[in-house]
């Protein structure tokens, strides 16, 4: 069963003599990003921390964004799916991502709500 | 397993007896299950963050609570938690080599990546373990209040936070535990905790540099600190101690860190064990030559995207749990 393998990663920039280089390159690019995320959150530099993009620390988005980028490269490269059909690919990744994206929206939509009743509605916690 | 659409019978793509989106059914049917499964995982993550939300201003502090590493004493904020993702990686990276391997039809390679892979698993699985027996012990001991807050103790100097155990005084009493054999028979309580309340307050007094810190989270992001007076004021409406964490009880804050601590990483570990299982499995038939018989390695694929989709959802766990 050997099929063809995608060789190139990063839109092309990065392409691999053979599928195991690839898998171990996907591997350094990896563990890289998590040094990257481990060194942030057990540092937290104050201008990360300090600074507000859309009601999120910009730390915060670094991880979400960082782990997003794993996520691709897991999926695409170690399971395969950049060598799948287009229809496959749909069908997986679009279902998802829609599906997610809609039950963050609400919970973020219901959570703000509920953190506005604790702000300002008449509840205390101080005993 | 690969072959190209067939417009043979039918002449049509959906018509049947062909694989239309280039998958076999296994392997379609392992992504469709993928795709369930992470859509749950979705609903619980997205539940922890609206209850964490809910609880912004007192929620602890993944770098305070997991702090340590097997066979070391001492503070290492985050360092075993990153080792265990760096060997859930690793594990993932062993079993595309299977799969790779798999493809070449070499089966002593596949054997030995997929075994290098069952390790990997079973190291997280037991790191995890351990880390459910740390949390569940506990590292310092607190205090909780007439409301469920918690209440913890820093050195005024250092602003580290000290221990039960280094500051409470030993008062004697005569109160033992109430066992079923020693009174009536349907009766009995738990053994209580090291240190009562009583001992812990007059620790705090003795102790000069000891300070409260309370769990709610100030401007810079750090959690409040009292001075002397307002720390012994507050103790007077202190119920009891806490060690450790439970469903009912959490030295480190808010009950639902433990709760969502014990089901996130719970519902993932099962998933992880369930993997080592299933790839234990697939490894003896690996062994036994059954794909060499089948002409394809293909279960081995199949298996691996499994074990992968548990390493993706260990990194949103991460991220979401101990980073953000």
């Amino acid at each position: 069963m050997a099929q063809e393998h995608n060789l190139a990663i990063f839109r092309g920039t990065v392409k691999f003599k053979n599928n195991v280089q690839k898998i171990w390159g996907v591997l350094i690019f990896l563990s890289i990003v998590t040094t990257i995320e481990v060194i942030l959150g057990i540092f937290k530099p104050d201008f990360l921390v300090h600074t507000n993009f859309l009601h999120m620390k910009l730390l915060n988005w670094i991880f979400i964004i960082l782990t997003l980028v794993k996520a691709y490269y897991i999926t695409w490269d170690f399971m395969h799916m950049r060598d799948e059909k287009g229809s496959l690919k749909k069908a997986v990744v679009w279902t998802s991502v829609f599906l997610i994206l809609y039950l963050t929206a609400l919970i973020l939509i219901e959570g703000n709500y509920i953190y506005d009743v604790y702000q300002d509605g008449f509840i205390k916690w101080d005993f | 397993m690969d072959t190209t659409v067939t417009n043979a019978t039918t002449g049509k793509v959906w018509g049947g007896g062909n694989q239309p989106m280039g998958a076999s059914y296994g392997k379609l049917m392992m992504w469709f299950f993928i795709l369930s499964d992470a859509l749950t995982f979705s609903g619980f993550l997205v539940s922890y963050g609206f209850s964490r939300f809910k609880f912004l201003d007192i929620w602890p502090i993944a770098d305070e609570v997991f702090t340590h590493v097997p066979f070391f004493h001492g503070n290492y904020p985050m360092y075993y938690v990153a080792f265990m993702t760096f060997i859930l990686i690793m594990s993932s990276v062993t079993m595309v080599l299977a799969v790779d391997a798999g493809h070449h039809m070499k089966q002593s390679k596949v054997a030995i990546y997929m075994f290098l892979t069952i390790i990997g698993g079973g190291i997280f699985v037991g790191s995890q373990a351990w880390e459910w027996g740390t949390f569940i012990k506990g590292s310092y001991g607190a205090v909780e209040t007439r409301g469920g807050r918690i209440l913890q103790f820093v050195d005024a100097e250092t602003g580290h936070q000290v221990a039960l155990a280094d500051f409470a005084t030993t008062i004697e009493t005569d109160r033992v535990q109430h066992e079923a054999k020693n009174g009536i028979w349907f009766e009995s309580e738990s053994a209580g905790t090291t240190y009562r309340l009583e001992e812990v307050v007059a620790g705090v007094q003795s102790h000069e540099n000891i300070l409260v810190r309370t769990e709610t989270i100030n401007a810079e992001g750090k959690k409040t600190v009292l001075d002397r007076s307002e720390s012994l004021e507050i103790l007077n409406q202190a119920v009891g101690v806490v060690e450790g964490a439970n469903l009912v009880h959490n030295e480190y804050g808010h009950r639902l860190f433990a709760d969502f601590f014990f089901f996130i990483t719970g519902f993932h570990g099962f998933h992880v064990f369930s993997g080592v299982m299933i790839n234990l499995i697939i490894f003896f038939n690996v062994l036994l030559g059954t794909y060499e018989k089948r002409g394809h390695y293909e279960m081995v694929e199949k298996v691996g995207l499994y074990w992968h989709f548990v390493d993706l959802v260990w990194v949103f766990v991460f991220t979401f749990f101990y980073l953000v």
